[in-house]
């Protein structure tokens, strides 16, 4: 048995233990067909728990709170679920108080593969739960974020252009996001963004939703995944989020208790 | 209490793309990329992610209906299926197989558009079959 098998056998044993007290666990669920986002309850077979590949587990927390408010579910979450998950918690998309996370770490090859600077589920702490795995070391960003600090400051729009023409405006970055979660999308006003023009004019589409990332992205790279035209998302939010640390002392998915920066409460208007 | 994906291939166009309809205590809720889609690989288009809209649209038709003048008239399948091979024949009969084309969908599968080519070219004598993405 590998390693991973190991963890992952030692999360199945937990799951089933705590299964009795919780309404029921989301993760994912290899079966036959494939892999993909489920809700274990109690009986169901937890050998077809799986933990890979990665999808965005958060916004079905969010799904199943919404449905179920009084219900009390679990998770199989990595570091970026649980960033996710707090950013989702500070503008009320899910509940804290009323989730049992089981925290899984990134190998260092997972690590790796993501350009991942935070695998280990560094955050539970603020939850309640049980934490799985080995943390690891964080890997280095994205290749391209040191390649684009080369170019020079006037070639930089051009860069983004070129990447930006490539767009065949799917909003598949946007429908994966788990801290996309507007009733109204910017992105479907046609104010902003004209209906029918392929790629989407620069740059509105892509800035509209870069900005709305800056105080939000945690950096879990499903926008990236999900692009059919290979556009370099993360790049761009990943230098975002350094200008928001930068400027404004904030790290989206870091602190359930910081208030996001572009957020106004009542109270401060 | 229900929560489950439900894997299958998307309706729009003959790529064939995979993807997981989002189910909820038996309602859809949303799709997700399957990650794992030889053809796909957890990538899909706009129509991809939008491939369920239409399952509950209040405009979606539901019954055949039949024109009537400048009105639609809600008809049974018997009714309606009676009238259109009454019509084709009449057609067929009147002006000839030339003036009869069928189109046939990307949203069926390979085997009920082939049934489709096989009723225009043998039973009707047409050659004029094409499919719905050229539309």
């Amino acid at each position: 048995m590998t390693r991973k098998d190991e963890i992952l056998e030692a999360i199945r044993a937990h799951i089933a233990e705590k299964l009795p007290e919780l309404d029921g666990v989301i993760g994912l669920r290899r079966t036959q067909e494939g892999t993909a986002p489920y809700l274990f309850r109690q009986g169901d077979d937890l050998s077809e728990l799986a933990l890979e590949p990665r999808y965005p587990l958060a916004p079905i927390v969010s799904l199943l709170q919404r449905h179920y408010p009084e219900a009390r579910f679990g998770i199989v979450a990595r570091g970026c679920d649980i960033r996710a998950l707090v950013e989702m918690a500070k503008r009320n998309q899910v509940n804290p108080d009323r989730l049992y996370i089981l925290g899984v770490a990134c190998t260092a090859e997972e690590a790796e593969e993501c350009h991942c600077s935070e695998p280990a589920p560094a955050q539970m702490n603020q939850f309640s739960g049980k934490a799985f795995g080995e943390p690891v070391p964080g890997a280095s960003p994205h290749p391209l974020v040191a390649e684009y600090e080369k170019i020079p400051r006037e070639e930089r729009w051009a860069f983004w252009q070129k990447q930006f023409a490539k767009c065949i405006k799917c909003y598949g970055c946007r429908n994966i996001c788990p801290e996309c979660f507007c009733e109204a999308c910017a992105l479907e006003d046609p104010l902003w963004v004209e209906p029918g023009v392929l790629a989407p004019p620069f740059p509105m589409f892509h800035l509209i939703r870069a900005l709305h990332m800056a105080t939000r992205c945690v950096l879990c790279r499903q926008c990236e995944l999900t692009c059919p035209a290979h556009i370099p998302l993360t790049v761009l939010y990943e230098l975002m989020r350094q200008d928001v640390k930068e400027l404004l002392g904030y790290e989206p998915g870091a602190d359930l208790e910081a208030a996001p920066p572009l957020s106004l409460t009542l109270a401060e208007v | 209490m229900e929560y489950k994906n439900v894997l299958t291939v998307c309706p729009y166009c003959g790529a064939g793309c995979g993807l997981y309809i989002q189910v909820l205590d038996g309602k859809i809720v949303g799709v997700l990329p399957a990650k794992e889609h030889p053809v796909s690989r957890g990538k899909l288009c706009i129509k991809g992610w939008n491939a369920t809209a239409f399952v509950n649209h209040p405009d979606r038709l539901k019954k055949p209906l039949i024109r009537e003048g400048d009105r639609f008239r809600e008809a049974s399948w018997d009714e309606a299926l009676g009238l259109v091979a009454d019509k084709l024949l009449q057609i067929r009969d009147t002006y000839g197989p030339q003036a009869i084309g069928f189109l046939c969908s990307a949203k069926c599968t390979n085997e009920e558009n082939y049934l489709l080519q096989k009723l225009a070219r043998s039973l009707f004598k047409t050659n004029n079959i094409d499919h719905c993405a050229r539309l």
